[in-house]
């Protein structure tokens, strides 16, 4: 046997120990060799961002940090700064409540608005997860009643009318929908209009409720309660009408697909902002002045059909994207039409149209901020209007819109996560 | 689907609720409110406080109707209303009255069928420039750029002044007051130009208000007052004489304090006249015999309110100037109370 470690002398017997890299081809050198330096026009580009960075924040900053958060007025804030440069927040330490209520909700009942915000999110998990329970869905159809009762206030009569009269209604839908669909429809509808016309008459009318309960007008609502509101409101009625419109848009029905159409095209080509001061300016007109429809609700309805008319399209857009043969299929198992939508063609459309609605969505919330120029007092409008009218504040101006814009963009990113997760989650690309 | 059925039930609510065709003065009284158009905030004419209470010298004017009809200076909806919204909101019925700093003018009274029903403020349209930019008359200002609200009769003044003395400008129209002032400081124009005392109110709250000159020229006339629509005079007479009660409150020494006192009766026949010990001023409005007495116990004269909101003693500093009363050479007049 050979003693393996009497060797030529001039062998290695053991690796050599390897040698860090160098010093350019790893660590933080490396990464910024690679990401920042790797070519000359590469290495301009970042030299320039970095001297804009440093531009922004140098002026940026000292505003932010130095900001003053106690004072009662904006001459407060200058006293205090004595020419130094800062931000006067304490605009928002003063004014938050105006900004998130609007400055006539009455103040000892913000408590009311705030529960509802909060069940908000215990009536819209079940509806965003669906690993979540599906009983909790009983809390989301009760949530718009719940939610009603909070903001508003006033009688408790006329939600749990209200819904009385969607339970008779969806009982008359499901004995009547075995028949035929339309008959379970417009059963439904009717059943309900009589449960609210009859019970109308029978709660005590004008009863007038004292108290933390007590009623508060639509005209009293603002900040950006109203933009959530309005937000919320609108989206969650749209995405059925617009799904509506979708299939009406396809009907072979010449009626129906003509009506559709025409108002889908009519939406769309006219401006929001159009139709909002239509809302509140020219349906004045149309009414006798003691019977007008409330401002809030006259809003709603406008910016409902213009997201209605958006979420159609992108809808009719994942119709035209399923195969001829789905469409094929459902007729072949013997399926009637409202049976084949709901049990084929819709959760496939649906499933390819979720970014789309949920850019609609996003969108939406945004333009609700357009309230504000037809003098309803939003987040916006409050910015705009009523605070830097103060003799207090006036002066005040990239306080507030920085606070506007903090607040839109946790929301608006919130809502662009959750559709990332749910497009990986639903993985609805057909590769 | 289900907030529609909520929103479709108090529809159906509010459409039942049928509409009385009857005077103005019936349907405030019915409804229990007075429907003020005001604007969506200006310095000292119109803002909610903190507390969220609407003040302002236009604001008084709504709440002395209110204390004239109801009795109750706060049986007031304020509806806020903008420079493009607040002729419709009146044409259409949804307020009563419109107290926004509205200039009176023929085709606002004739064309668009209001009645102003007097002046509570005579203004005039300014100018403000920087000091650095070294003009001392508007007939300097050749070639500038002018920040200017939309839809208001300044964009027509400025056109007008700029034509009639030959020379050019720039416009950069903007929508509100406080932008306005961030255009202003921020550079985008030379001269920002509005009613003046939108100007003196706007320059108190720069941070360095000496940097700042008010031009001597003032270019337009502009009397504001609260206006009705056409079709109701009786209406409109019980808006123009509670206006004229604070004016006359103050020229003959009547104020919120000594009004109560001087209710029990004086010497001075217009006193016990106006503050109704003595005559039926009251019912031939149709209106209670103490209406002016509570508006001026309530609101003060019209010297108080002018004091409280935009005289020197505020943040936004006007003097009386072209709103002196009559007897100290002023404009400020009213018809008298027989």
């Amino acid at each position: 046997m050979v003693d393996s470690t009497k060797s030529v002398a001039f062998v290695r017997t053991e690796d050599a120990p390897s040698l860090p890299p160098p010093s350019s081809a790893a660590g933080p050198v490396k990464w910024l060799r690679e990401n920042l330096f790797a070519t000359p026009a590469n290495a301009i580009l970042t030299v320039l961002s970095l001297i804009a960075i440093y531009l922004l924040l140098r002026d940026f900053l000292p505003w932010l940090l130095n900001g003053v958060w106690n004072s009662d007025s904006l001459a407060g804030c200058r006293e205090v700064l004595q020419g130094a440069t800062g931000g006067c927040f304490a605009v928002l330490t003063e004014r938050w409540n105006q900004l998130l209520f609007g400055f006539t909700y009455p103040t000892d009942l913000y408590w009311r608005p705030t529960v509802a915000f909060a069940l908000f999110f215990l009536a819209a998990a079940p509806v965003l997860f669906f690993d979540l329970p599906r009983k909790l869905l009983i809390f989301t159809a009760l949530f718009p009643f719940i939610a009603y009762y909070l903001i508003w206030g006033g009688s408790i009569w006329t939600p749990i009318l209200s819904l009385v009269g969607i339970i008779v209604g969806y009982i008359v839908y499901s004995r009547l929908v075995v028949s035929s669909f339309a008959a379970g429809f417009f059963g439904a509808i009717l059943a309900a209009v009589i449960v609210w016309i009859v019970g109308g008459s029978f709660v005590p009318d004008g009863f007038a409720v004292e108290g933390s309960m007590r009623s508060v007008p639509s005209r009293d609502l603002g900040g950006f309660m109203l933009n959530m509101m309005l937000g919320v409101t609108c989206v969650s009625l749209s995405v059925p009408i617009g799904i509506a419109l979708a299939l009406g848009r396809q009907s072979s029905m010449p009626l129906i697909k003509f009506v559709c159409v025409i108002f889908i095209e009519f939406i769309r080509g006219v401006p929001l902002i159009t139709l909002l001061f239509v809302a509140s300016v020219m349906l004045a007109y149309f009414f006798p002045p003691e019977a007008t429809v409330d401002l809030f609700l006259r809003v709603v309805i406008m910016i409902t059909l213009f997201s209605a008319a958006y979420i159609a399209e992108v809808v009719r857009g994942g119709l035209a994207a399923l195969p001829k043969g789905q469409y094929e299929a459902g007729d072949s198992l013997g399926l009637d039409y409202p049976q084949a939508m709901r049990l084929i063609i819709l959760p496939q459309a649906l499933k390819i149209s979720i970014p789309g609605i949920v850019n609609i969505a996003v969108g939406l919330f945004k333009d609700t901020v357009l309230v504000s120029v037809i003098s309803m007092f939003d987040l916006i409008g409050m910015i705009r209007g009523p605070i830097p009218a103060s003799p207090d504040w006036n002066g005040v101006y990239w306080e507030l819109f920085g606070f506007a814009s903090v607040l839109f963009f946790i929301c608006c990113y919130g809502i662009s996560q959750y559709s990332q997760w749910l497009e990986r989650r639903l993985a609805t690309d057909h590769r | 689907m289900k907030k529609s059925v909520i929103f479709s039930a108090l529809t159906i609510a509010g459409l039942s609720a049928s509409a009385a065709a009857a005077g103005t003065l019936d349907d405030v009284k019915a409804r229990g409110k007075l429907n003020c158009g005001v604007t969506t905030g200006l310095v000292g004419f119109a803002a909610p406080n903190a507390d969220g209470r609407w003040e302002g010298f236009d604001v008084a004017v709504c709440r002395a109707v209110a204390v004239a009809t109801l009795g109750d200076e706060n049986a007031v909806e304020f509806v806020p209303t903008t420079g493009k919204t607040r002729f419709t909101a009146l044409a259409s019925g949804e307020i009563d009255m419109l107290a926004r700093n509205t200039t009176w003018t023929l085709s606002r009274d004739a064309d668009l069928k209001f009645t102003f029903v007097g002046v509570n403020y005579y203004d005039g349209q300014g100018f403000m420039a920087p000091k650095d930019l070294g003009v001392a008359s508007a007939k300097d200002l050749d070639g500038a750029t002018v920040c200017i609200q939309t839809g208001t009769t300044t964009e027509l003044n400025l056109a007008d002044f700029f034509r009639s003395n030959n020379i050019s400008y720039e416009p950069v129209p903007i929508e509100t007051n406080a932008e306005a002032q961030q255009q202003y400081l921020a550079g985008a124009c030379d001269v920002f130009t509005t009613d003046a005392s939108g100007l003196a109110a706007t320059r108190a709250t720069f941070e360095n208000p000496a940097d700042h000159v008010l031009l001597p020229e003032i270019v337009s006339k502009e009397p504001l007052g609260p206006l009705v629509r056409h079709g109701d005079s009786e209406w409109g007479d019980i808006v123009r004489w509670s206006l004229n009660a604070m004016i006359t409150a103050e020229e003959l020494g009547i104020t919120s304090a000594n009004a109560a006192e001087m209710s029990a009766g004086t010497n001075n026949p217009e006193i016990n006249r106006l503050l109704g010990s003595e005559g039926t001023l009251g019912e031939m409005l149709g209106l209670s015999a103490d209406w002016a007495k509570n508006i001026i116990m309530t609101q003060g004269n019209y010297g108080e309110v002018f004091e409280n909101n935009i005289g020197e003693n505020t943040a936004i500093g006007l003097s009386r100037g072209l709103n002196s009363q009559w007897t100290d050479g002023g404009l400020i007049y009213s018809p008298p109370f027989r």
